[in-house]
């Protein structure tokens, strides 16, 4: 998802009675429902696997401003302009409360930045891809934000008490944007004109996989969930949330008389979910290593901004540092 | 048209224009901003200018009666039927510039609105004090901004002086005293722009010197903006990544 494939720190899920008291003490606690809170004790290993989750998390909203920033210049009307660039702010303040929540378990906005831009730490896959008509608008928000909010939702109950909280002000926004997106969507497959149908068709066909890809490995494969489970900083695996999401999402395509670009789709009577197509797991690790569409681009963007804004971030500094001097000299 | 209502139709594409093209500027900031709270303040201020576009242009529509929208005025109109002045329309080059060129329009905007509020046209008046609001929080933050990074570090002292130098003869075309200036002055509909050209002088001169930077010694200014007589080449570029969609589908909802 916006977190695929945290590194676990742990050696597998111990049971509780193999802890030691105050391991056990802490996953009782979590048993129970309980929030952990900045002050509290907990171990080295959640810490860390909270910082790479949130983290990472942080990341793809930024990093996720740039394929829709992409669009702002050419939005058709005004107001789809002020819509999509309100969503791609919404996006940079996601990030903001996700840095400041990973700020909580000691680690700086600055010392992420710089993880990301050197490529330790990544970001959601669906952001390598790029953004080729308006109706990429109209997927993203419908497809991308659908997805997120698949995982987000339940995170909202996640152990760590900054990250539930940072989650359900961002659960709000992400719902809205989603609706924003199905409303282009509706504009463009179901009333637009030949050559908007066309476009919406192959944004969708685009976007589909790549955002089935969001949730992460098939459980089968996804060798770093059990732990984070036990932690409930992840809430679902893998599998179920995708069910989920194309359960949801075919009866909206069709809605929209968008074709799903998966012949094998069909609905399952004895299970009650759709059968689905995979997507190509050889493409998601390529785009996961570096060598998705837009990898470079994208960082390169994200580490150009940075650069290019250190002359105003320390400009800044020194002039608040000199406020600061003369407060001083004055008392 | 008489000749009345196409002069009002004129001031309000001169109200919206300059919103409809800073908004625009603004924008292009999402994302790439030099910190997250940047990034955010810029957007705020991008959507506030476009909400004033959407009520300016709006409203010059009504007045045109030919059927056309806000948006129609946006996406559809060529370079030399904008109205905006010069400066709204130059790169954003860096933040510095940026930023310098919001201070510049801001120092004017809070006078400018501020009359039109007490204007004899009621949906001018209506829309002023909508825009006022807006204007004096982006005065605030702009003037504090142009301040901090004048006295920051020598490097961001010498970018800001960079873009005032830019900027300043394009600050000029603000405080025309044409035709159209002088009959929205008869009708009561806004005073004569050039009046406010001692205010926004001093105020931008206490900003300035707080921000040890220095006025650059020349009167010049160029002009054709406002008059749509002879547009910068970077209205062109803007426009054609702007209205592409409209241009190239004609006809097509969104
Ligand atoms: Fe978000
Ligand atoms: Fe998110
Ligand atoms: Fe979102």
């Amino acid at each position: 998802m916006y977190a695929q494939m945290v590194k676990s720190t742990g050696k597998g899920v111990q049971a509780l009675e193999d802890m030691s008291p105050q391991d056990r003490a802490f996953q009782e606690r979590i048993d129970r429902g309980e929030k952990i809170e900045p002050k509290d004790w907990m171990p080295d290993a959640y810490r860390k696997n909270l910082i790479r989750q949130i983290g990472q998390h942080a990341h793809s909203e930024i990093v996720g401003q740039l394929p829709e920033g992409n669009w702002i210049t050419r939005a058709p009307t005004l107001e789809r302009k002020a819509n999509l660039l309100a969503k791609v702010q919404d996006e940079a303040g996601h990030g903001l409360y996700l840095y400041c929540a990973a700020e909580t378990l000691g680690v700086s906005r600055d010392e992420l930045f710089e993880m990301l831009h050197c490529g330790k730490m990544k970001y959601s896959s669906i952001f390598n891809y790029p953004t080729l008509t308006w109706a990429d608008m109209g997927a993203v928000g419908w497809l991308v934000d659908g997805a997120a909010i698949m995982n987000q939702v339940p995170l909202q109950r996640t152990s760590y008490g900054p990250y539930a909280r940072a989650m359900v002000r961002i659960c709000k926004e992400e719902s809205f944007h989603q609706r924003q997106g199905y409303h282009i969507m509706i504009k463009m497959a179901k009333e637009g004109t030949a050559d908007q149908k066309r476009m919406a068709q192959d944004a969708f066909n685009r976007f589909w996989y790549p955002a089935l890809m969001m949730f992460g490995p098939s459980d089968k494969d996804s060798v770093h969930s059990a732990q984070s489970m036990a932690w409930k900083i992840k809430m679902n695996t893998n599998d179920e949330l995708r069910q989920k999401f194309v359960d949801e999402t075919v009866p909206q395509a069709k809605f929209l008389s968008l074709t799903v670009p998966d012949e094998r789709l069909m609905f399952n009577e004895e299970t009650g979910h759709y059968d689905y197509s995979e997507p190509d797991w050889n493409e998601f690790m390529d785009v996961i290593s570096g060598n998705g569409p837009c990898n470079t681009d994208r960082l390169e963007a994200r580490k150009k901004a940075w650069r290019e804004g250190s002359w105003v971030r320390e400009g800044m500094m020194a002039h608040a540092d000199k406020k600061a001097q003369c407060k001083i000299a004055a008392e | 048209m008489s000749e009345q209502t196409n002069h009002l139709f004129e001031f309000l594409l001169r109200q919206g224009d300059n919103a409809l093209v800073l908004g625009h500027r603004t924008s292009q900031w999402c994302g790439v901003g030099p910190a997250l709270e940047e990034d955010i303040a810029l957007a705020n201020t991008a959507l506030d200018l476009i909400g004033q576009t959407q009520l300016w242009l709006g409203y010059a529509a009504e007045v045109e009666g030919n059927n056309r929208s806000a948006n129609d005025l946006a996406f559809l109109r060529d370079a030399y039927d904008f109205r905006n002045i010069l400066m709204m329309e130059v790169p954003n080059e860096d933040f510095g510039r940026t930023l310098m060129r919001q201070f510049m329009f801001d120092t004017y905007q809070v006078p400018w609105l501020t009359e039109l509020q007490n204007s004899s046209n009621e949906r001018v008046a209506a829309i002023a004090a909508k825009s006022v609001k807006e204007a004096r929080y982006h005065l605030e933050r702009s003037r504090e901004t142009v301040i901090a990074l004048g006295d920051g570090t020598e490097e961001s002292n010498s970018r800001m002086q960079n873009a005032l130098d830019y900027l300043w003869p394009y600050c000029g075309e603000i405080f025309g005293a044409d035709e159209v200036d002088h009959a929205m002055s008869e009708q009561g509909v806004a005073p004569v722009p050039s009046t406010l050209k001692g205010t926004w002088r001093a105020c931008v001169e206490r900003a300035l010197s707080e921000a040890f930077l220095v006025i650059p010694n020349s009167e010049f200014a160029h002009s054709g903006g406002r008059t749509g007589f002879r547009h910068t080449e970077h209205l062109g570029h803007m426009l054609a990544t702007m209205q592409t969609l409209q241009r190239s589908y004609p006809g097509a909802e969104w």
